[in-house]
């Protein structure tokens, strides 16, 4: 296999092949009015731990995350069939609320977007609408607690109250995941959520994904092969609105068995 | 004629451009290109003739007058200076084969006036040859002088772009002149105001009857010309105006650009564009033909309903109030506010709805806790610039709001804004030298003030508002 040099696995003994399946997506066919982007994409992603969606641009890997929490929804003419399912309960059904399935699926996207508040007001946000807090000091537990869990706590406890669009790029990102943390979600989905980092603040996410893995079920878009490698233990490779090929990281990098996902990784195309 | 020598300029600069380019061309490849040669042989010889044809259009008919009244006749040099331009005036109309004012048609200086007239003829001709003369001169002149600079290394290209950055440069100077004329004309004619009636008599008065000034044996007593009244009354009807539209203005941007389906927008859009369109003085007699006697009916019925005093008051309320006057008025504003507001929400960058949706925010929701305070800057900004309309709206208030100068605070008496006392300040026969005309330049200085320090105020945070997302 040939495999650029700073591609290093995750470590096999996070390969989750004993964890049980947390999203189950089967047979997904997603329409920007007349324009088919995905065709029958079926995979399963496994709880507690990383599946990392990778693919060239435009391959349809947004538009299949937007499916998991229904953020299709708010597209004007996008329609989507086929069943996903998160523990075995499918999202698409007609009395499942999607106010609610969006507060069990976390989403961060790939340019930090904190709301025009404070910090601490960025993170109380979910918790506020959703009525978590009974108090005020149940409140700021758990933005202390998410902050913590987010790795920011160190760098902003003395300034909560100040406006979150202040933070630099890498501090907004893990801002905005300690806010989807706090409304306690089951399942975590990332965008590219390092495509506007830079290499430290990159890190500090990726160490984040990684402890994050063991109480969430997490789903990554990625354009960086050594990131998918690094933090996820399954990976999904897309092309043209098609799943290729999706195995466990070490299969699809060490042993991709469609010429295509051999060509992507190994950077000849996409 | 001087019509058909702009058609001619016109067609020799098109001359001018292809000949010049098609030296160029013939040229070779030089340093810049071929049509910008030629632009630069057509620029010289069309603007500088050109220019002398605005000359002689702007001044020919002041220049031709000076000419004429040189040597006046003495019977008519007797003439008061009013009756000299009515004379040459009449001459000149005369040679032209115009209508004359009649007065010297019959009568000891119908002589005179022939005479002249047939002057003013001759001279005409000349005058007019050598403009146009002189214009063709200066259209080949400057063609030649183009025409024979071009050379393959000829700079053409920086040339016109100077050319090109100097009609900006003027056109700018001349916008910028314009308003700094007419806030010196303003802060001048104000100043002869307030050496009559003093500042502080003037900001702080609670009386308003400039028509007592204008009896001779009376003049300019101080106490008449206090604004605050007037000012009261513009800030009541502005606030009647902002309950109105800044509810109604903002929701329905909200409703447009966060609800409304591209097929409703598409019709709510124009209908509220059409309301923008509607001119104020139509808004004025819909307040004072419709909407205030329904008002007023309204409020009579009221008051034969409830009896007692508060009954009697209501039962004598007028068609003219400053209610109507500021209902409608917010009427007026509501498509301004809308639009403005409509901009600023979707500027709002998308990911930060996104972000709220993804949470589990409700749509409601999501606007309320986010696209609101993300817009609240600009927002705020759209009402000041509402206001400061409302604060310098004058035709729906004259007729709508009545004439009193009343210091009152009831929406339902009549009232009396700044811009309606300018207005009956200066209309009919006024010399422009009493305190009761110059009290006119007085408050529209202050009006101006007011609605600077606003629009500025709104300005800035706009500015600041749109780098947030930059
Ligand atoms: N809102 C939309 N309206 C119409 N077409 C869309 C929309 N969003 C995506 N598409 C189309 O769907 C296809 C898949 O887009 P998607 O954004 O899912 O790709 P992607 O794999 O995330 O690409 P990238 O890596 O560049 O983010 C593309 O062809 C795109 O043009
Ligand atoms: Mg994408």
């Amino acid at each position: 296999m040939q495999m650029t040099k700073n591609v290093t696995l995750a470590r096999a003994e996070a390969l989750p092949d004993h964890a049980p399946i947390k999203i189950n997506a089967m047979g997904i066919n997603v329409f920007y009015g007349e324009k088919q982007a995905l065709f029958d994409v079926s995979i399963a992603c496994p709880d507690r731990a990383v599946t990392a969606l990778i693919g060239p641009s435009g391959c349809g890997k947004s538009t299949f995350l937007r499916c998991i929490n229904r953020m299709n929804d708010t597209i004007v003419g996008c329609r989507v069939d086929g069943r996903i399912e998160i523990d075995n309960e499918d999202v698409n059904l007609k009395s499942l609320d999607p106010v609610v399935l969006r507060s069990r699926v976390g989403m961060v996207f790939q340019k930090p977007n904190p709301f025009p508040k404070s910090i601490f007001d960025n993170v109380a946000y979910g918790p506020k609408i959703h009525g978590f807090a009974s108090s005020k000091s149940e409140l700021e537990g758990i933005v202390e607690h998410s902050l913590k869990k987010a790795g920011l706590w160190g760098e902003v406890a003395d300034r909560l109250h100040q406006p979150g669009t202040g933070l630099s790029g890498g501090q907004q990102q893990r801002l905005v995941i300690a806010r989807a943390i706090a409304v306690n979600p089951e399942v975590i989905l990332m965008d590219e959520p390092c495509s506007a980092l830079d290499p430290i603040a990159t890190a500090k996410i990726e160490e984040l994904m990684d402890e994050l893995r063991e109480q969430y079920c997490i789903v990554i878009v990625t354009h960086s092969m050594a990131q998918a490698a690094r933090v996820s233990q399954r990976t999904a490779f897309f092309h043209l609105g098609r799943l290729v090929e999706a195995g466990t990281t070490e299969a699809i990098f060490t042993n991709p068995t469609d010429p295509r996902t051999q060509d992507y990784i190994t950077g000849r195309s996409g | 004629m001087v019509w058909i020598v702009l058609v001619l300029l016109t067609a020799l600069s098109a001359l001018a451009y292809g000949l010049g380019r098609r030296k160029a061309k013939a040229a070779g490849k030089g340093h810049s290109r071929p049509n910008y040669q030629g632009a630069y042989v057509a620029l010289w010889a069309v603007v500088p003739a050109g220019l002398l044809l605005a000359v002689v259009l702007v001044f020919g008919g002041r220049i031709e007058h000076a000419m004429l009244s040189a040597d006046a006749p003495a019977a008519v040099a007797e003439l008061p200076s009013e009756q000299q331009e009515v004379f040459y005036g009449d001459a000149r109309a005369l040679a032209a084969g115009k209508a004359t004012s009649g007065t010297y048609d019959f009568g000891p200086l119908k002589a005179h006036l022939d005479a002249k007239a047939a002057q003013s003829a001759r001279q005409h001709q000349i005058f007019l040859t050598a403009a146009i003369g002189l214009a063709i001169a200066l259209a080949l002149g400057g063609f030649a002088l183009a025409f024979s600079r071009l050379k393959p290394d000829f700079r053409a290209r920086n040339r016109v772009e100077g050319w090109v950055s100097g009609l900006l440069i003027a056109c700018s100077t001349l916008a910028v002149l314009t308003t700094i004329g007419i806030v010196a004309s303003l802060a001048f004619e104000a100043f002869r105001f307030f050496q009559s009636v003093s500042p502080l008599a003037f900001l702080f008065g609670t009386e308003w009857s400039p028509q007592i000034a204008m009896r001779t044996d009376q003049v300019a007593a101080d106490g008449a010309f206090g604004a605050v009244p007037l000012f009261a009354g513009t800030f009541l009807v502005m606030l009647i105006a902002m309950i109105v539209a800044a509810p109604i203005g903002l929701y329905s941007a909200i409703y447009l650009s966060e609800y409304a389906h591209k097929t409703s927008r598409g019709v709510i859009k124009p209908l509220l564009e059409v309301l923008a369109g509607i001119p104020t003085v139509v808004y004025g007699f819909f307040a004072a033909l419709t909407v205030g006697p329904i008002f007023r009916a309204f409020f009579n019925w009221v008051g034969a309903q409830t009896g007692g005093p508060l009954g009697d008051y209501l039962m004598q309320v007028q068609n003219q109030m400053a209610l109507t006057a500021g209902v409608v008025m917010g009427i007026m504003l509501i498509p301004f506010v809308s639009s403005l507001s409509d901009d600023i929400i979707n500027a709002v960058p998308q990911s930060l709805r996104d972000g709220s949706l993804a949470m589990g925010a409700t749509k409601s929701e999501t606007i309320k806790n986010v696209v609101l305070p993300a817009a609240l800057p600009g927002v705020m900004a759209a009402m000041l610039l509402a206001v400061s309309r409302a604060i310098g709206e004058t035709m729906i208030v004259t007729m709508a709001a009545g004439l009193q100068a009343k210091l009152t605070l009831n929406p339902l008496e009549t009232v009396t804004t700044v811009t309606v006392q300018i207005v009956t300040l200066l209309t009919g026969d006024q010399e422009f030298d009493s305190p009761k005309t110059l009290a006119a330049f007085g408050l529209g200085l202050t009006l101006f003030l007011v609605t600077l320090t606003l629009n500025v105020i709104a300005m800035r945070v706009v500015q600041k508002y749109r780098e947030q997302y930059d």
